[in-house]
């Protein structure tokens, strides 16, 4: 096997798109789909005579990102410039940071060993930069259209350590990041729309051997399965070459998903020659440690603590947690509901259930959701005290979906408030046994199993309304 | 140090100038002997000398992530040497050509 | 207003009449044009102009008419003729940095230093030519032809603000703005026989400076005498929060009208407030022999070096004698790594250009030169075609010291040599010496193509680089003739010390008199 022969070695940088309003070095909006070139001004047209000013919300969010990845915040960071030509890239360089960047020296836990210790990748470096632009090559024939919106808007990159020895390493990597960058609100991460960019680096060595073996870097990935995708693909190609006789050479390769397999990138080996030097028309970035240190007490809860915490308040298993934590706004929601409840379970329940599959089928957000998490409190405690059944339930939550009225004035409306008058469900019960009078005498003969049925049918008879704990009461006295 | 042809044609090639043989040895010469002037410097000690990290004394200011419609007199069209839609046109780039280093 | 009388105004006095209903700031500005006319500013005689519009400045004059009809504040400039450098952008007029590379460019901002001079109620009436994107020390390097000396025509002007500095020498302008890297608008002063003032990094926003080397690069003010470049200074200084290099710290009255007065009153910086509302003061009293007393001025003897031309040197000497007379102290100083600061200069400035100049790349704005051979072809006929040969011999200098395996040996080496430089200026403003005084360059203007090696050009910076290398204020003052020729004295001060600079400028010019243009 491969396998045994030749351990993957995995390194990965990870481009995050912040979430700010305005660029990082101006004030033009970052909002996708405005027209070509809508959000640019002097400064990101590099326009001669225009300078960079630092967005202040760009500097919190990428603290905030290091922080929760245990990265130290340094208190001096240096700007520098990346030198290429690109017509995507307006002054020719790419403000960035280089040989002093904002954090450095972080790792996050992405799972269990055998042992059951925690499997955690380092993060070697953070740092702050700037986006290109747009090239579009497939629109006009003989010509590459340039968008500008995009060049400014600020990202950070986070440089892991290669601490990853297989693709499933590197998808978990990517997931774990992912979901700490969301709980810090930090960034939208998504790969579709662009906010979360990946690329990969990649050597095979004989297990046992220290030294890292020559590297590649595969990029053009569109998802996180890509990733794993392009990387068993560059490794099977690394450990196939070395069987052959042959050596890896350092390239970078793109990862093409329709055919499956990494090709060389036309771009010269040995042209990159960014020149570096630190940005002389900002200062170095110098934060307060007293500010990094606000910034560390004031970080959200992250994905692992909040696991814990939500799981042992509400005695839900690790399995409903992870379906609760796919998005810090379901768990918050699910919170919100289960705290005003008091009913963990039940919340679950609702949330991954009725909830869900309404947002599923309208493609909405849960932040928009127009059922609140105190109207499905309410609507938990209508039912656990008998005031609604749960089939009525069900009624009253598409109802509050569908006019917005809160759940007890739905339940009132629709006469759907459960009956438990005895004489009432007596008499449904003795129109069904008159209407079914197979079922009612095969039970009433002793054949138990058919009890099921006929308080189906009185549920029916009732609208629901019924309260089936004394339907049930009712026919057993019948059979005797 | 000595400018080689070689690396005049590589700087050349990083800067986006295009210069033809003649013009690449007057700048071998020229650039050798100005930097002959400068090797002066590798005989001072410096090892004593902190970095100097940018320029002025404080940290870079910093600006409220507020959005400010760009102060413009004149339209993109007004200076662009070509434009389409909305874009600036350059000549054709093959996919993924380069790409490598776009959106680093 | 008839021009001989405007020769010979400053701009305090020229604004003075204006606010004062004497004259129309229409009328200044016709004799500003008329005087442009007379003398040659075209590009078929001395050639000072790029880009200027007599129709459309006239018309401009009209809201600065309005705010004297309404009697609403006018700004101490009011009607006051101005130049600009070309690399500095304004509306209107093309910014075109002397390159054809931004042929015909018409900036669609404009930078903060211009806006706050407009807002004072300046007129800005002419673009000047220079050294193509400020480079070189003669004007020679401009696309569109060299501008002459005024006061000889066979010499250059000096540069790279050499039309700034020629439009004031020939009483077209009081005051013009111009552009330092290493010394672009003192050794022009010099040349000139005109004032230039180099104020500390940061003193004035850069925002709508074509960026040359942005830790070094500066805008300053040329003026017929120092109270002119004095008020041209305090209109342009302060805190830009566009410019994340420029100071907040305060800006003081420079017009040292308070002479021997104690500290002046501080203009607290105010990006939203550019105008600044105070009455010119008048012209301060004539000097006598405690003027000066209690400063002590540095003379260091690297700038004072034997081969140093022995006319300069006398001229200087007269200077410093001057400085006793009013009851300073000179003090022998030495600030020893000066000497380095021309191979630093030409590491650091080079290496930051060639990155600044990457944006002229034939996509957005500016000259495109396409061969139809693909986009990499573009680049480089565009680039090649459209800068001029110093230009690319900066571009690719820097782009060899900033390469890989060079980094360390050029670009981080010469850095900490900017240091220890920084560090004997330091070192002498810290002993208690107020003020250095130096010549500003070795030499008087010389013959247009006199010099064609590029390092013996660069040598004409050799005593205003290190200024722009230690970020310290310095202004050139006329200190008489050499061969018919004007030569400048330079005084240093320390960072953000302005005010003791112009003190003693203030008083050099006074005592000097007439001797300042013998």
């Amino acid at each position: 096997m491969t396998r045994d022969r030749y351990e993957m070695v995995v390194g990965l940088e990870v481009h995050v798109q912040l979430k700010t309003r305005s660029k990082a070095f101006c004030g033009c909006s970052t909002d996708f789909g405005a027209a070509p070139n809508a959000n640019t001004c002097p400064v990101c047209l590099a326009l001669p005579g225009a300078l960079p000013v630092l967005n202040e919300h760009a500097v919190q969010l990428a603290a905030r990102a290091a922080l929760g990845l245990g990265c130290t915040v340094n208190p001096i960071s240096v700007f520098a410039r990346k030198n290429y030509f690109y017509p995507d890239l307006p002054k020719g360089y790419q403000i960035s940071q280089f040989d002093q960047p904002l954090a450095t020296g972080g790792s996050i836990a992405i799972g269990k060993d055998d042992k059951g210790d925690d499997v955690r990748i380092g993060i070697t470096r953070l740092h702050m930069e700037e986006d290109a632009g747009k090239s579009i090559h497939d629109r006009y024939t003989g010509a590459t259209a340039i968008d500008l919106n995009r060049a400014g808007v600020p990202l950070i990159e986070i440089v892991s350590e290669p601490d990853m020895r297989s693709a499933g390493e590197a998808g978990s990597y990517l997931r774990t990041l992912k979901q700490i960058l969301q709980y810090l609100d930090v960034s939208d991460v998504s790969m579709e729309e662009g906010s979360l960019r990946v690329d990969a680096n990649i050597s095979v060595r004989p297990p046992g051997q220290s030294k890292l073996g020559v590297k590649t870097e595969v990029k053009n990935m569109n998802s996180f399965s890509a990733v794993e995708r392009a990387l068993e693909a560059e490794y099977e190609r690394q450990c196939a070459l070395i069987d052959s006789g042959g050596a890896v050479q350092q390239q970078t390769l793109l990862w093409d998903g329709a055919r499956g397999t990494v090709r060389p990138s036309r771009t010269k080996e040995g042209s990159h020659d960014y020149r570096y030097f630190p940005e002389p028309d900002l200062r170095p970035l110098i934060l307060n440690p007293a500010w990094i240190d606000d910034a560390r007490k004031n970080l959200a809860e992250l994905p692992d603590a909040r696991k814990k915490r939500v799981g042992a308040e509400f005695g839900l298993s690790s399995g409903e947690l992870d379906q609760l934590m796919a998005t810090p706004a379901l768990v918050d929601y699910y919170e919100a509901v289960a705290r005003q409840s008091g009913d963990g379970k039940g919340a679950y329940n609702w949330v991954m259930g009725e909830v869900s599959a309404s947002l599923r089928a309208s493609g909405e957000d849960i932040t928009e959701f127009r059922v609140r998490p105190a109207d499905l409190a309410q609507l938990l405690n209508l039912v656990r005290d008998g005031t609604i059944s749960h089939t009525a339930a069900k009624r009253v939550f598409a109802l509050m979906l569908e006019t917005g009225k809160p759940a007890a004035q739905v339940a009132a409306d629709e006469r759907l408030v459960q009956v438990g008058d005895e004489g009432a469900i007596d008499a449904w019960v003795e129109e069904v046994l008159q209407e079914h009078p197979e079922e009612a005498k095969r039970y009433l003969a002793g054949e138990k199993k058919l009890q099921g049925v006929l308080v189906g049918f009185v549920m029916k008879k009732s609208k629901g309304r019924a309260d089936p704990k004394r339907v049930n009461q009712l026919l057993s006295a019948r059979a005797g | 140090m000595a400018v080689t042809r070689d690396d005049v044609f590589h700087i050349a090639e990083l800067a986006r100038l295009g210069i033809d043989d003649a013009r690449a040895d007057a700048l071998t010469a020229e650039l050798s002997s100005i930097l002959a002037h400068m090797e002066v410097l590798s005989q001072v000690d410096t090892a004593q000398v902190p970095p100097a990290a940018g320029v002025g004394a404080g940290g870079t200011p910093l600006r409220p992530d507020a959005t400010i419609a760009p102060l413009m007199e004149q339209t993109l069209e007004s200076f662009a040497p070509s434009m389409r839609d909305g874009f600036f046109i350059v000549p054709r780039l093959a996919t993924h050509e380069d790409s490598s280093e776009s959106g680093a | 207003m008839n021009v001989a009388d405007y020769t010979r105004l400053g701009a305090a006095a020229i604004s003075g009449k204006v606010r004062s209903g004497e004259v129309a700031p229409s009328d200044v500005v016709r004799a500003a044009f008329e005087r442009a006319g007379e003398i040659g500013a075209g590009p078929d005689a001395l050639n000072i102009f790029l880009h200027a519009d007599e129709e459309a400045c006239v018309t401009e004059t009209k809201e600065v008419q309005q705010h004297l009809d309404t009697a609403a504040d006018v700004g101490i400039l009011a009607g006051v003729p101005v130049a600009i450098k070309d690399n500095i952008a304004s509306l209107g007029l093309p910014t075109t940095c002397a390159s054809r590379i931004l042929g015909g460019y018409v900036s669609p901002f404009e930078a903060t230093a211009v806006t706050r001079l407009r807002a004072n109620g300046a007129i800005i009436i002419a673009k000047t030519n220079m050294d193509e994107f400020a480079m070189g020390s003669s004007t020679e390097n401009s696309a569109f032809g060299p501008t002459r000396n005024p006061h000889d025509v066979r010499c250059v002007p000096g540069g790279s603000s050499g039309g700034s500095a020629a439009a004031v020498a020939a009483g077209i302008t009081p005051i013009a703005l111009g552009s330092e890297t290493g010394g672009s608008v003192r050794q022009p002063a010099a040349f000139c026989g005109v004032v230039g003032v180099k104020p500390t990094y940061g003193r004035v926003s850069r925002y709508g400076l074509v960026a040359f080397a942005s830790s070094l690069d500066q805008i300053g003010v040329l003026g017929r005498t120092v109270d002119d470049a004095a008020i041209g200074l305090e209109v342009i200084a302060g805190f830009d929060k566009a410019d994340s290099t420029s100071s907040d710290a305060d800006v003081p009255i420079y017009r040292v009208s308070a002479l021997g007065k104690p500290a002046p009153e501080a203009r607290h910086p105010d990006t939203e407030a550019m105008r600044i509302g105070r009455s010119p003061v008048p012209l301060p009293p004539p000097p006598d022999s405690t003027t000066l007393k209690g400063l002590v001025i540095g003379k260091p003897k690297e700038y004072f070096p034997e081969s140093l031309d022995p006319s300069i040197r006398a001229h200087c000497e007269r200077a410093l004698d001057r400085f006793r007379s009013m009851g300073a102290v000179i003090r022998d100083v030495s600030l020893p790594r000066s000497p380095l600061a021309i191979p630093v200069y030409y590491v650091l400035a080079p290496a930051e250009a060639s990155s600044n100049l990457a944006r002229f790349d034939g996509v957005r704005y500016g000259l495109r030169v396409d061969p139809g051979k693909g986009l990499k072809s573009m680049y480089e006929a565009t680039r090649s075609q459209g800068f001029g040969p110093e230009v690319t011999r900066r571009i690719l200098l820097g782009t060899y010291v900033l390469s890989a395996g060079y980094y360390d040996a050029y670009y981080k080496k010469a850095q900490a040599v900017r240091t220890l430089i920084a560090d004997d200026f330091r070192a002498v403003f810290a002993s208690g010496v107020h003020a250095i005084f130096t010549p500003t360059t070795p030499t008087p203007a010389f013959p247009i193509g006199a010099i064609s090696d590029p390092y013996e050009m660069y040598l004409n910076d050799i005593f205003t680089v290190t200024a722009n290398l230690a970020g310290v204020p310095a202004i050139s003052v006329p200190i008489g003739r050499v061969r018919r020729l004007p030569v400048g004295g330079q005084i240093i001060a320390a960072h953000f010390d302005e005010y003791t600079m112009f003190r003693v400028a203030y008083a050099l010019e006074a005592s000097l008199g007439a001797e300042a243009h013998q």
